[in-house]
């Protein structure tokens, strides 16, 4: 059964985003089926299919006649389907542990509307901290260090998708992030433009705008948090 | 330079414990360097061989890796515990993923509070009564198979065993609901590379103490 992927997520970024991102770029279409109440988070978890939900957790993605769950299992699926996972064991550790700083820096970001209040400027500033001194410069080396358009094996792969992500997602905190890093903004420049990702950058994509607290009311009231 | 993988962290399981676990369930003799003082660390960072400037660090096959998972994934992947094609790998990513998601619960319990020490005890006892053990449980029952996936042993299957005997560390009887998990936890522990690394003397590392606590605080401290 070829279909199309179907995502399973609230109609915001969170844990999905990174998957509408990979996807996209890699140029498939999807759907989205978006859990609106907590209603419906229970018919995933306890519907007639009861295992929809390996661990009653969204993400979940209908993909080639699995329902994957687990953000990263699904991005590594989806990168190595459509050969954005490097060409052999050692590319993909780069891939593997560039991903993995970008997801850290990502996952901060997700976070921050879900601290209290009076925690958000600080937590904010750790946020460009680490982007400026801990993640940035390391993707900005490696650009420096081979000269090549993306981070891995001179072909487009995960890590550079993720990476655009991240460099956008800093930019909306701090639209100046990177002034300091002029191979990132090459790269920023030169991955936005190619088709499938200019594509999914122009409105009327399925790329989801920045969390606002109606977002956020939502979500903590369909997972009790 | 002998070749064998080199471990940099502290003296105890922390992040490294599953990087222990698989390198030695795939019979990989490992050397290990254990940070003791905060000018240990802060060395690793100005030498710039921690690329995030964290740990773990695995030296292995001339690369400094970091990140726990993309080091796992490696070593997996290397020694043919990540099964035969790209949806055996599915299912042993999205077990191991579940299976993290619990055993972070016991990477965090020693740095919380005492007195939310007894509440996080119950949480971790809920989720894998009812939210892991139950997966694997029902995968066990439903293939009737000695390993999690594909017939074969993997890295799913080493990631549980760690678990399960994690969490029976702080929950004696949390296995008593389950019992194809009692046999899994028994045939596992009796395969030899396992077996050893159960033994007295292996390196792996005992449950995190007060002196563990204070080291990581003293060490990582911002």
């Amino acid at each position: 059964m070829a279909g199309k992927p179907k995502l399973h997520y609230t109609k915001g970024r969170g844990k999905m985003e990174s998957i509408r991102w990979l996807l996209a770029a890699a140029g498939v279409e999807f759907e989205e089926e978006f859990i609106e109440t907590k209603e419906d988070l229970e018919k995933l978890r306890n519907g007639e299919s009861a295992n929809f939900l390996m661990f009653q957790q969204v993400p979940m993605v209908e993909i080639d006649g699995m329902k994957m769950v687990q953000t990263r299992a699904i991005l590594s699926y989806i990168a190595a389907k459509y050969n954005l996972y490097g060409k052999d064991l050692k590319e993909r550790a780069w891939i593997d542990m560039y991903v993995e700083g970008t997801t850290d820096l990502m996952g901060m970001i997700m976070y921050l509307p879900l601290q209290p209040a009076d925690t958000k400027e600080k937590n904010l500033a750790l946020i460009i901290e680490r982007a400026t001194n801990r993640y940035f410069p390391v993707y900005e080396k490696a650009l420096k260090d081979h000269g090549h358009d993306y981070l891995v094996g001179n072909k487009l792969s995960w890590a550079d998708i993720h990476l655009l992500e991240a460099i956008l997602m800093v930019e909306e905190c701090k639209p100046d992030i990177l002034s300091v890093f002029p191979l990132l903004q090459a790269f920023k420049g030169r991955t936005s433009n190619i088709p499938t990702i200019k594509k999914f950058l122009q409105p009327g994509s399925q790329r989801k705008p920045p969390a606002d607290e109606k977002y956020i009311a939502g979500v903590r009231k369909i997972f009790n948090i | 330079m002998s070749g064998k993988p080199k471990l940099t962290y502290l003296n105890g399981r922390g992040r490294m414990e599953p990087v222990r676990w698989l390198l030695a369930a795939a019979g990989v003799e490992f050397e290990e360097i254990f940070l003791e003082t905060r000018q240990q660390y802060e060395k690793l960072i100005k030498d710039g061989v921690l690329m995030f400037q964290q740990v773990p660090l695995v030296e292995i096959d001339g690369m400094k890796m970091v990140q726990t998972r993309a080091i796992l994934s490696y070593i997996a992947g290397k020694y043919n515990l990540y099964g035969k094609d790209l949806k055996e790998r599915a299912l042993i990513d999205m077990y191991v993923e579940g299976i993290t998601d619990l055993m972070q619960m016991i990477l965090m319990f020693p740095f919380s509070p005492p007195d939310a020490k007894e509440k996080n005890i119950d949480s971790i006892k809920e989720r894998a009564t009812n939210r892991y053990f139950p997966v694997f449980e029902k995968v066990l029952k439903q293939h009737g198979q000695d390993f999690l996936v594909g017939n074969k042993f993997s890295w799913a299957d080493v990631q549980l065993i760690e678990a399960i005997l994690a969490v029976e560390e702080k929950i004696p009887s949390v296995l008593s609901g389950f019992p194809q998990l009692q046999a899994f936890k028994t045939r596992i522990s009796n395969m030899p590379t396992i077996k050893k690394f159960l033994q007295p003397g292996s390196p792996r590392k005992p449950p995190p103490d007060e002196i563990y606590v204070e080291t990581v605080l003293k060490i990582f401290k911002k």
